[in-house]
């Protein structure tokens, strides 16, 4: 089984799926391209997520992933849920495939996204603050140096590097300025059209 | 749990005339058929037994047949093998744009020493037109190769038409015919091919007992270099076991060949049937007529292969699906890609392929447990709650 139980068990029983039509932010984080999308809801209470709902386009792992954030970040203060990292996510899954890491493993980010979108939605000014949140800048620091599809060291330029496991060609993302397939006509990770 | 396997394309069982057939080769009758004494020449016929058994199965003779042990390396064999034979000729190769990655990757390889290739496109449902080989070959083109029939979206293609017009400028001609072997009809002279390649693993024969129908008097330069086995253009110590039960496997696929594809195809339509009238959303992938008798695959709009494939296993349903999740690579399968699908559509890719032994007991469990699962998946899945409130019902 290329799953541990926790994953399957997440995936046949996932918890608190679904939506929030009054929710009071909304994060969303992938594209089908890569395979996995994911939107979470959130209402926040005293500053504490008295509610998280999620929908999950995408593999087992993607949806176990999402079901397991809820669950960890329930109840937490934003602060909190800001610190959970996706890499804590799949260590509480049992761990994941190494090559669903990056392309599956987004439940935090989503989260995050959602958290971002409640605070600007109530304090504009806030947003500037959250940027620099050291799990998002942590994050993409990762990414930077990763094959985003098996997560092995990339060689070559910085603009232009190829990952000799996959025997795929990188460019930067002009819009998010991650690495992407060059010979796909959407960037992986955020899905902006790449001019070729 | 009762288990409906219907992922034939992976693998099949053996059968158990095979495994009976194979059982003396991996026990007393050990012998290395180059052996001049005894214990080598009863291995050596039956080696060449099965070597007639499966030139039958294609209507070769049997000095045109070459064991391998799979069909990625019959198809390796027969690219790299004739195309560098016939280097003096050219270097450029014509292959569809759906072949099996041990073609393409295969093609790829043979860049790095001089050679190109040109991908020709397919229709909609997966075609390869013939106009569209013959536009795409080059006076220096030495190889085509387009399979017999895909076993993702199960288009059978009109190799016979495209060998016709390659033959007509000398092109050699090659066609995997790995998912095509045992349920299609084959015979070389009719599809007027120079090469190809089949597997037992496909019709109910061993796994690593595979074989290359290499036309007579046709150049091919060995990929294994070594002794004089296999008339020396294979080398290596024969896999006996192997190669006897895929020569069984091959006289089994000849006598009930007709017979096994008409109870598939029948099954296979009820299925197609069953989903369309069941669920929404659906796309058949491939044509509805013209396809592999014993397969039936589908894009399921707003879900992901990966998370139908677990979901239909825990339901005791064995099925596969070309989804970028389901791949090890995360790449959406080539072949829907080339087909025109979107790569959201790709995603909900799923493939059941039938069994001789598949019942319509077996298919309408299927019908009954499918929809559901589907029904689960798009109530989690944002694409789906983002069509429902453009398109409120």
């Amino acid at each position: 089984m290329i799953y541990s139980d926790k994953v399957m068990d997440h995936f046949a029983n996932p918890r608190n799926v679904g939506t929030l039509p009054d929710a009071d932010g909304v994060g969303q984080v992938g594209n089908p391209v890569c395979g996995d999308m994911m939107t979470f809801y959130i209402k926040v209470k005293d500053d504490r997520l008295s509610e998280i709902k999620f929908q999950t386009f995408g593999c087992g792992a993607a949806i176990a992933v999402s079901s397991m954030v809820t669950g960890m970040a329930l109840g937490k203060t934003l602060e909190e849920a800001m610190a959970i990292t996706n890499e804590k996510v799949a260590e509480e899954l049992g761990g994941l495939p190494k090559n669903k890491m990056h392309c599956s493993n987004l439940g935090a980010d989503a989260l995050h996204e959602a958290i971002k979108d409640y605070r600007h939605k109530s304090a504009p000014g806030a947003r500037d603050a959250v940027s620099a949140a050291p799990a998002q800048a942590h994050d993409e620091h990762d990414e930077a140096c990763c094959c985003p599809y098996c997560e092995g060291p990339l060689e070559g330029m910085e603009e232009v590097c190829s990952c000799s496991h996959c025997d795929i060609d990188f460019i930067e993302c002009p819009a998010c300025g991650k690495y992407t397939n060059k010979a796909e006509a959407a960037c992986v990770a955020c899905g902006a059209k790449i001019a070729k | 749990m009762r288990r409906i396997y219907l992922d034939h394309i992976a693998a099949t069982p053996l059968h158990p005339e095979a495994l009976a057939a194979m059982l003396p080769f991996l026990k007393e009758r050990f012998g290395n058929p180059q052996s001049l004494h005894g214990e080598g020449q009863s291995v050596l016929e039956a080696v060449e037994e099965a070597r007639g058994q499966v030139a039958r199965l294609i209507g070769a003779t049997a000095a045109e047949i070459i064991f391998t042990s799979s069909g990625s390396e019959s198809n390796n064999l027969a690219v790299k093998g004739l195309a560098l034979a016939g280097r003096a000729r050219g270097t450029h190769l014509v292959l569809s744009a759906i072949e099996h990655l041990s073609v393409l990757n295969a093609a790829k390889s043979l860049e790095k020493f001089g050679f190109r290739s040109t991908l020709v496109p397919v229709d909609g449902a997966g075609t390869v037109r013939p106009e569209s080989v013959e536009r795409a070959l080059a006076k220096d083109t030495v190889l085509v190769s387009v399979m017999l029939a895909n076993s993702e979206v199960g288009t059978i293609e009109p190799v016979a038409e495209i060998a016709k017009l390659c033959r007509a400028k000398s092109v050699l001609v090659h066609t995997d015919a790995v998912a095509a072997a045992g349920s299609l009809p084959l015979d070389v002279q009719a599809l007027g091919v120079d090469a190809l390649s089949l597997a037992g693993d496909q019709f109910y024969g061993p796994k690593g007992g595979a074989a290359l129908f290499i036309k007579k008097g046709t150049r091919l330069l060995p990929q294994i270099d070594g002794g004089i086995q296999e008339s020396g253009r294979r080398g290596g110590t024969e896999n006996v076991a192997a190669i006897v039960g895929l020569g069984k496997a091959a006289e089994i696929a000849l006598a009930r060949r007709a017979e096994r594809a008409a109870k598939a195809a029948e099954l296979r339509d009820r299925l197609i049937d069953g989903f369309s009238r069941k669920i929404g959303h659906v796309l058949l992938t491939g044509p509805r007529a013209g396809r592999l008798p014993h397969q039936a695959s589908f894009c399921i709009q707003f879900v992901e292969g990966e998370a139908m494939l677990l979901s239909l296993d825990m339901k005791g349903i064995a099925v596969s699906s070309g989804s970028a999740c389901s791949s090890k690579a995360l790449k959406a399968s080539h072949v829907l890609l080339a087909l025109g699908l979107d790569h959201a559509t790709a995603q909900g890719s799923v493939v059941f392929s039938l069994l001789e032994d598949t019942t319509a007991e077996d298919i309408d469990d299927v019908i009954e447990f499918f929809p559901p699962i589907i029904e689960r998946l798009r109530k989690m899945s944002p694409l789906y709650t983002a069509y429902l409130k453009e398109n409120p019902q």
